[in-house]
């Protein structure tokens, strides 16, 4: 494939047909696509209300509790004898991960829109809590789809969202995970599409979702900037996140595009390796196509079926990833790469052991590339990493790979 | 330049009757019954045969049909066997538009150029695609209208009078009202605002209006039948493949036979429709 011309900015999509190169765009059925560009509209002039502004900064303040801090790992940094590692520590949010980020921005605009009623989809649970939470806090009624599968291997998220007064649907068609889950959520949207506001939880499906998400993510990438500057009064030389839809990853990322002396790796889910079919690295191992209303990189045969992915953390578990990753990939500004779940495992303890700090599987990824970089780099660089959740709905998930029975 | 949709529904204005558009999943349960399935179709009262091509994500469809899809899949159907299928029932009959339905991913991989050329040598007239709206009209709606096969768009509920000159522009052959907002299967609620629907988009365009999404009785043809051009008929046709099946999911000798008497019944149900108003 030819590279196409360096942009002068990479910050600048998608255009205003939600397009980035050939990424992104509407597809959906005609049923949604007054809504959708209703939302376009209603989005557009969010975006410069500075009550709206306001009023997102206020609860990312006080309810969140942003800015989440950024801590200098110098055990690990040790225990790797490389570059200095720093977190961004997302996964102390409210609801212990970046997801609330996103879901305080669109149940905003759901009620500027009017809606009645939020639906959600979710791998791993972290998005359905977060809209759950969100949820509850601005008393909307929520109904979460899940994948039958995810349901049984998060079962703590599946109970903190009953708490905070979610109904949760399970979904069993193909092979019950993420999927799966937004299929059903689609399914729901387009039968309440009066009533109902979709809160999708990453940085995907047709436009304007994949901008807004990202746009209320990049507070991460935006305090990262001004906190390293403050820290270590420069840019550092990498940064890295974990990518499943790719929406921690592109609010780290975004703000950083343009920075053209800072490295940006992206991780993807190698499950149990790139040569069979069970693992999730779309942009590694898949090849452009149309799902979920947006034209991405995907998991999928000749014939253009998806295919199921497989990884050990339920929130990577999807055959897709958010359009802008697409673009990014192609444009060689970013550099993705697999990580296996052995791996994501070790990093995981490894963490546990040397920090006292339990992530989740998501980021538990993007810490094993660290883990092989870091060793590398001269100790006078800097990497910045997103932690972008709490470990501890994987607890049960990582005894079962470890053997240990609870 | 005359083509087989223009043609039926000049005959049928004469007839004084909707046309009856029948939707079935190519390659379920497997390909020499669907395409069984096929032929059978205008012999039962079939005035328009829409050929739906699976798809693993089929977002816009109810249980029967994602059930169907992955049936069709399991059974190795594939784009290049759905083109076959429409190519074989082509060579023994020359009147009846064929209408390919479903998403557009298999179309994308399959490539743009390459399927129209195989899809207008094969003989299929139209194009329904779900997951395609006015807005990327250019990725297939414009090649598809200058390679001379039609684009059968959807109007909904949520399609109000500002949109539908958009929805309508670039569409031919006939267009499809999708008669509530949901997935395919759902109940019908009124069909008075579904005869609203029709002679309001009926004010935007002189193009025939064909109703789907709900309808499953012959009474239900009869009624709708009164105010469309066509009724589509998709959901229990599926469920007359699927009720027939054994254990294993494979075709009995009922199978075919189901979906004709079915067909049979609707296309009754469309010949009366007209016959109390004109009375």
């Amino acid at each position: 494939m030819t590279k196409p011309v360096e942009p002068n900015s990479f910050r600048t999509g998608p255009d205003d047909q939600g397009m980035f190169g050939i990424f992104g765009g509407r597809f959906v059925a005609e049923t949604l696509m007054p809504l959708i560009l209703e939302l376009d509209e209603e989005w557009e002039k969010a975006k410069t209300d500075p009550e709206f502004q306001a009023e997102l900064a206020h609860l990312n303040k006080h309810y969140t509790g942003r800015p989440s801090p950024m801590y200098f790992a110098e055990r690990l940094t040790e225990h790797l004898g490389g570059a200095k590692i720093y977190f961004k520590r997302d996964e102390l949010n409210h609801t212990g991960s970046h997801k609330i980020n996103n879901c305080l921005g669109q149940i905003l605009l759901a009620k500027r829109m009017g809606k009645k009623r939020i639906i959600a989809e979710t791998g791993a649970g972290q998005h359905g809590v977060a809209s759950a939470t969100v949820a509850a806090r601005f008393g909307f009624p929520c109904h979460v789809y899940m994948g039958a599968k995810d349901i049984e291997r998060q079962a703590p998220n599946v109970f903190r969202m009953k708490l905070l007064g979610a109904e949760i649907t399970g979904v069993t068609a193909g092979n019950g995970t993420l999927k799966d889950a937004m299929n059903e959520a689609l399914r729901d949207w387009v039968t309440n599409v009066e009533s109902t506001y979709y809160l999708i939880g990453t940085a995907a499906g047709p436009h304007p979702y994949p901008e807004m998400v990202r746009e209320f993510q990049s507070v991460i990438g935006n305090e990262a900037r001004e906190q390293i500057l403050e820290l270590e009064g420069r840019l550092p030389d990498m940064i890295c996140a974990a990518v499943g839809g790719g929406s921690n990853a592109i609010g780290l990322f975004h703000p950083f595009l343009d920075d053209k002396d800072v490295e940006i790796v992206g991780v993807e889910a190698g499950g149990k390796g790139l040569d069979g079919d069970e693992h999730c690295a779309s942009l590694s191992a898949g090849s452009p196509g149309v799902l979920h209303g947006n034209r991405t990189y995907l998991l999928q045969n000749s014939d253009g079926q998806i295919d199921e992915g497989h990884s050990i953390s339920a929130g990577l578990d999807y055959p897709g990833i958010g359009p802008e990753h697409s673009w990014l990939k192609d444009s060689g500004r970013v550099n993705y790469v697999p990580i296996m779940d052995m791996e994501a495992l070790e990093a995981f303890q490894l963490l546990c052991k040397v920090e006292g700090i339990i992530p989740a599987l998501e980021p538990s990824h993007a810490l094993a590339e660290i883990i092989k970089r870091a060793p590398k780099m001269r100790k006078d660089q800097i990497i910045v990493m997103n932690l972008c959740g709490r470990g501890d709905k994987d607890v049960f998930t990582v005894s079962k790979a470890l053997g240990v029975e609870l | 330049m005359s083509n087989r949709f223009d043609t039926l529904f000049s005959r049928l204005k004469d007839e004084n009757r909707p046309a009856l558009v029948t939707y079935f999943m190519g390659g379920d349960p497997d390909f020499e019954i669907s395409l069984a399935i096929m032929k059978s179709l205008p012999k039962a009262g079939s005035d328009i045969i829409e050929l739906g091509m699976p798809f693993s994500d089929p977002m816009a469809d109810g249980p029967a049909i994602q059930a169907a899809g992955l049936r069709a899949l399991k059974g190795g159907q594939n784009l290049t066997k759905t083109i076959t299928l429409a190519r074989k029932f082509r060579d023994g009959n020359q009147d009846t538009p064929i209408v390919l339905m479903g998403y557009y991913n298999p179309i994308y991989v399959y490539g743009v150029e390459r399927f129209l050329n195989d899809a207008k040598a094969a003989g299929i007239d139209g194009l329904i695609i779900v997951d395609l709206p006015p807005e990327m009209d250019e990725e297939l709606c414009l090649p598809a209208l200058a390679s001379g096969i039609s684009f059968i768009r959807l109007a909904t509920p949520t399609t109000d009078d500002k949109r539908l000159p958009k929805v309508l522009e670039n569409t031919s052959g006939f267009v499809y009202y999708v008669s509530m907002n949901g997935i395919t299967g759902g109940a019908i609620t009124s069909t008075q605002a579904v005869g609203d629907a029709v002679a309001r988009i009926k004010r935007h365009t002189p193009l025939p209006v064909c109703v789907g999404f709900g309808v499953k009785t012959a009474e239900q043809a009869r009624v709708i039948g009164r105010d469309a051009d066509g009724v589509v008929v998709g959901t229990a046709i599926i469920k007359a493949v699927e009720n027939t099946l054994d254990k294993n999911g494979e075709a009995t000798k009922d199978t075919v036979d189901a979906v004709a008497t079915l067909v049979r019944g609707l296309a009754q149900g469309c010949a009366s429709a007209r016959l109390e108003a004109a009375e």
